[in-house]
């Protein structure tokens, strides 16, 4: 082996690398923590940790600059530097066993954060009493659909994802007997009535849109808000535009028009995923501690009832007690309403085994090796005592 | 003599512990302590008036001490029962703490008025309450995080007083004359009442004197339901349901229902009536039927909350700052004079303080049925007593009183810190839903709360060896080695408790709501604990520092496990935040800064510490 390459890598293997791989990290996820406040979570970590560069912007600018190594950037390295030094210095003895164990336990909770990351799609399931639905809601991903109900069995839907909203583009589609033409985006808005006298006068000819005007607002990054996308689209036919419609995540009836014979719906929701069984939720309780306000409880007594006929049983969902069931876990995480209403946290993560693998063999890998550390000093000592006693 | 020093040390630490379970004795011959004992329900659990009576001071003055307009000091329970019967009394009693002038400018008195310039009356408060409400009001569309001093200091002093006037209506109507005849006269009225309500709704002829005295009375007892606060009436003897108590003010809307006053709120008007009057026997014959009736009911609930008073009294978490301080100051002599002798006298001493605090958090688990950490309070008593406890094993070891020296300084600071944090309330608190988990709170707690006092502890023993060194010459090489191997012990422990504790902590998220790890501010706060710690050990593996430099690095352990322990609390956002602490911010400040200056001086060449001379003062 030649020197450079000799060089290179006693780089990737080595302690000082290291160390100052984990100084950066926990840099880097300190000032993540105090950012929190004011990009809230899912901000930061899109910012700071699934990222190969934090970016900072120049104020009164569009230039960004990269500032700090990102999540990505350090544990790739890290995850590089570990396995490099595991081959590199790697000797099967019981003395560096309880280390190699240790490590090898990281390097698998690194891989698995990375595909948990990469894997996992968390959506929410929102129920009324007595509401049963087949589909779950992402938090942030929004769609405008355009739906055929025109099959009275099957519909037809047509899902534009928010990212081809917000370019403001020209969309045709082959299942679209039209095109539409996206004309304004606002990604966190509010909708106002149109006031008799004064005021802005709405944009859209056709819908509920005529009586209304989209309020732009700021994004918020608050972990208890949302932000309601809303767009002015206009369908434009061969035989020319057949109108301007308001589309908007508040609205919450249906808009529905006719073109060539066939009703179609328009709306901006949340992206939807579909399962093969439906939850119907009975009851939702919340129990207080009595004279207090402290929440005691929040259970949600739901019906899972499969597609295929086969599975057909109540469960009850409550904190720390989530149902498993086809590849998805539903949590209790919220309720609304008055108590009506549940809201139910849904994750799909194929990579959840990983971290508890990784989390055994670290715990006993490091208790391996401090217990030999320990044995040793102990038995030093006893030594060193029994030499003071003979003397 | 000088042999049996530390047996005599730990004799009289023994006979002061044993000093503080004594039954507590009662002036002027009421039986406060069984009026303490007395259970009611209030924030969610059963529990002894004596602590009603303790947690509402505390929360209101700012400390236990309550002395009369005339400067006699007065116990808790008796301050209690001033207010629940006697408030004309009570009302003129100096314990509203504020410590912002503008505030008392606000209220319209003069600092000169207030006891110790910061502690007013209700009496003094009253004329000024509608402004106080009127600040308040205004202060409540004002984000937390963005309030002014003033602002927090208006909604403190409003929630001060809103609990008093809690308590105040909890059991008599306001403005009484005398409370027990009152009900009587109602008592009596009743059934003409009812009569003439009923003959009223049947559209009969009625008398008109009955039904206006009946309106009176719901107007007076509604007024005392919607504010009382304390669950004082126990279920009815049908009622399975624990849980059922109610408020004097509902059990006497209850009386139209029923056709006679509850026998509780009599017992309660009566005990009223003999603790103004000064009828001791009565009282006291009044307050022990009331007890033994629930006794007999909830022997379990009764059990726990005479316990509890017992608790309350002997204090065992304050005998044991005490002692912890005696075994700091003894420690440190013994490196000047007498080492062994007082080396092993300290040790007695931080066992006992130990024992003690165990015995205090052992009592709370059983009180609460939970593993001991549940809240911020819980968790500065448990990294207290896991530090000293490896402190004692560092000693026992060692036996040079570093672990004692360590161990009473820590167990001393952290018991300062649970008192603060106690200030805000019951700190047997129930638990959050979300939190509701007893084998998480015991394992992930648990061990990541180790993991924090590990990293606690190898902090002191770096400062110790940075001031032995730097100001002392009494750092010699066998010493230094000590505090060396016992640093680098520590860390490696610390490293795995913080590790296995933070990746738990992941595991429980992964249960509960199906992200193993999300970025909040709490677990990002117990990951730069474990990256700090793996830090040192790879900077000492990797020989990029000996000595001095791992015992710089063991020092800022202190401030990084500070800002996960309180400093992500004070961001306010996400699952584990408990609201923003001003007070606990500027300490917080104070101790970084501090811990900064230690690392500066570890900084000075070693050629030029004092102990350099002294022999070769470790690597």
């Amino acid at each position: 082996m030649n020197a450079t390459l000799r060089s290179f890598r006693d780089f990737f293997c080595s302690l000082q690398l290291t160390v100052w791989l984990l100084i950066l990290s926990m840099i880097l996820v300190f000032v993540a923590t105090l950012d929190q406040v004011n990009l809230g979570i899912w901000a930061v970590q899109a910012k700071y940790f699934r990222s190969f560069a934090v970016l900072w912007q120049i104020p009164d600018s569009n230039v960004s600059i990269p500032v700090f190594p990102g999540g990505y950037f350090i544990g790739g390295l890290l995850l590089i530097n570990l396995v490099a030094a595991h081959i590199y210095r790697f000797s099967l003895t019981w003395k560096k066993s309880g280390i190699q164990l240790a490590h090898a336990g990281l390097i698998l909770l690194l891989l698995g954060e990375l595909f948990t990351g990469l894997m996992s799609k968390e959506s929410f399931l929102r129920l009324d009493t007595g509401e049963t639905k087949h589909y779950s809601e992402s938090f942030s991903e929004n769609e405008l659909v355009l739906i055929d109900h025109s099959d009275p069995k099957t519909d037809l839907v047509v899902a534009i994802p928010e990212g081809a909203v917000a370019d403001k583009k020209s969309i045709q589609h082959k299942d679209l007997p039209f095109r539409v033409d996206v004309k304004e985006y606002y990604p966190n808005s509010n909708l106002q009535r149109v006031g008799p006298f004064a005021g802005p006068r709405p944009v859209a000819t056709q819908g509920f849109g005529t009586g209304l005007v989209i309020l732009p607002e700021k994004m918020t990054y608050k972990p208890n808000e949302r932000n309601i996308p809303s767009a002015y689209i206009e369908i434009v036919a061969p035989e020319g535009s057949q109108g301007v419609w308001l589309a908007s995540q508040m609205l919450q009836q249906p808009q529905t028009f006719q073109y060539a014979g066939k009703t179609w719906e328009i709306a901006f929701r949340q992206v939807r995923t579909y399962k093969p069984f439906a939850l119907t939720l009975l009851k939702f309780s919340h129990d207080k501690y009595p004279g207090t306000e402290i929440p005691k409880n929040f259970s949600s007594r739901v019906r899972v009832k499969s597609d295929d006929g086969k599975e057909d049983r109540e469960v009850l969902i409550f904190m720390n007690n989530p149902l498993r069931h086809g590849g998805y876990t539903f949590y209790q995480a919220g309720f609304d309403n008055n108590d009506t209403t549940t809201v139910l946290q849904v994750v799909r993560n194929p990579s959840w085994l990983l971290p508890y693998i990784a989390c055994v063999m670290m715990g006993f890998g490091l208790c391996i090796q401090f217990g030999i550390t320990l044995a040793g000093f102990i038995r030093k000592r006893s030594a060193a005592n029994a030499a003071a006693a003979r003397a | 003599m000088k042999r049996f020093l530390p047996l005599i040390v730990l004799a009289l630490g023994a006979l002061y512990l044993a000093s503080t379970l004594r039954e507590p004795k009662d002036k002027a011959g009421f039986n406060l302590t069984d009026f303490g004992r007395v259970p009611v329900l209030v924030g969610g659990r059963i529990k002894p008036l004596d602590t009603v009576a303790r947690t509402s001071i505390l929360t209101i003055r700012g400390s236990q001490y309550i002395a009369t307009p005339d400067g006699k000091s007065i116990t808790p329970d008796a301050w209690l029962a001033d207010v629940l019967f006697n408030p004309a009394k009570a009302d003129t009693y100096k314990i509203f703490l504020i410590e912002n002038h503008e505030v008392v400018d606000l209220l319209k008195l003069n600092l000169e008025d207030g006891d110790g310039k910061k502690r007013f009356s209700y009496e003094q408060l009253r004329p000024q309450l509608p402004e106080l409400e009127r600040q308040a009001r205004m202060v409540d569309s004002v984000e937390e995080p963005l309030r002014t001093p003033f602002q927090k200091q208006v909604i403190s002093v409003q929630q001060r007083v809103f609990t008093y006037m809690q308590l105040k209506l909890s059991v008599e109507a306001p403005d009484s004359p005398d409370f027990l005849s009152e009900l009587v006269a109602f008592d009596k009225a009743l059934p003409a009442g009812i009569e003439a309500v009923r003959a009223k709704q049947a559209n009969q002829p009625h008398s008109e004197d009955a039904m206006k005295a009946m309106a009176t009375m719901v107007n007076r007892f509604s007024y005392i339901e919607q504010f009382g606060n304390l669950r004082v009436v126990p279920p009815d003897t049908g009622d399975a349901n624990v849980h059922n108590w109610r408020t004097a003010g509902s059990a006497l809307m209850d009386s139209f229902a029923v056709g006679r006053v509850n026998p509780t709120v009599l017992g309660y008007a009566a005990i009223g009536h003999a603790w103004r009057g000064g009828d001791v026997k009565t009282f006291n014959e009044v307050v022990a039927a009331l007890h033994d009736q629930l006794a007999k009911r909830y022997p379990d609930a009764m059990k726990k909350s005479d316990v509890e008073s017992r608790f309350n009294s002997a204090a065992p978490f304050y005998s044991s700052m005490t002692l912890y301080v005696l075994t700091f100051l003894i420690a440190v002599f013994s490196w000047l004079k007498w080492p062994d002798t007082l080396q092993r006298s300290a040790f007695w001493l931080l066992a006992l303080a130990f024992v003690a605090t165990t015995a205090g958090i052992l009592t709370r688990m059983w009180l609460e049925s939970r593993p001991p950490v549940t809240n911020l309070y819980s968790s500065a008593l448990f990294i207290g007593w896991a530090t000293v406890l490896l402190c004692l094993i560092l000693e026992k070891t060692f036996k040079n009183a570093v672990g004692s020296v360590a161990g009473g300084l820590v167990g001393f600071a952290t018991l300062l810190i649970a008192h603060h944090l106690s200030l805000s309330g019951d700190t047997l608190e129930m638990m959050r839903a979300v939190l509701d988990s007893n084998f998480w709170l015991a394992t992930h707690v648990v061990t990541v709360t180790i993991g924090y006092s590990a990293t606690y502890l190898a902090g002191f023993l770096a400062i110790i060896y940075v001031f032995r060194g730097v100001f002392t010459k009494s750092l010699d090489k066998g010493t230094a080695d000590a505090l060396y191997r016992m640093v680098y012990g520590i860390v490696c422990f610390a490293t795995l408790f913080s590790l296995i504790g933070t990746v738990l902590g992941g595991i429980w998220a992964d249960q509960s709501w199906g992200r193993f790890w999300g970025w909040d501010p709490k677990e990002n706060g117990a990951l730069i604990i474990v990256i700090w710690n793996a830090i040192i050990l790879h900077a000492r593996w990797g020989g990029m520092v000996k000595a001095r430099g791992m015992m710089a690095m063991a020092v800022f352990g202190n401030i990084v496990t500070s800002w996960s322990w309180f400093g992500t609390n004070m961001l306010g956002v996400g699952l584990h935040s408990y609201g923003f602490m001003e007070a606990a911010f500027y300490w917080l400040v104070g101790f970084v800064i501090s811990q900064l200056l230690i690392i500066a001086l570890a900084a000075i060449p070693q050629d030029k510490w004092k102990s350099s001379s002294s022999g070769e003062a470790a690597t």
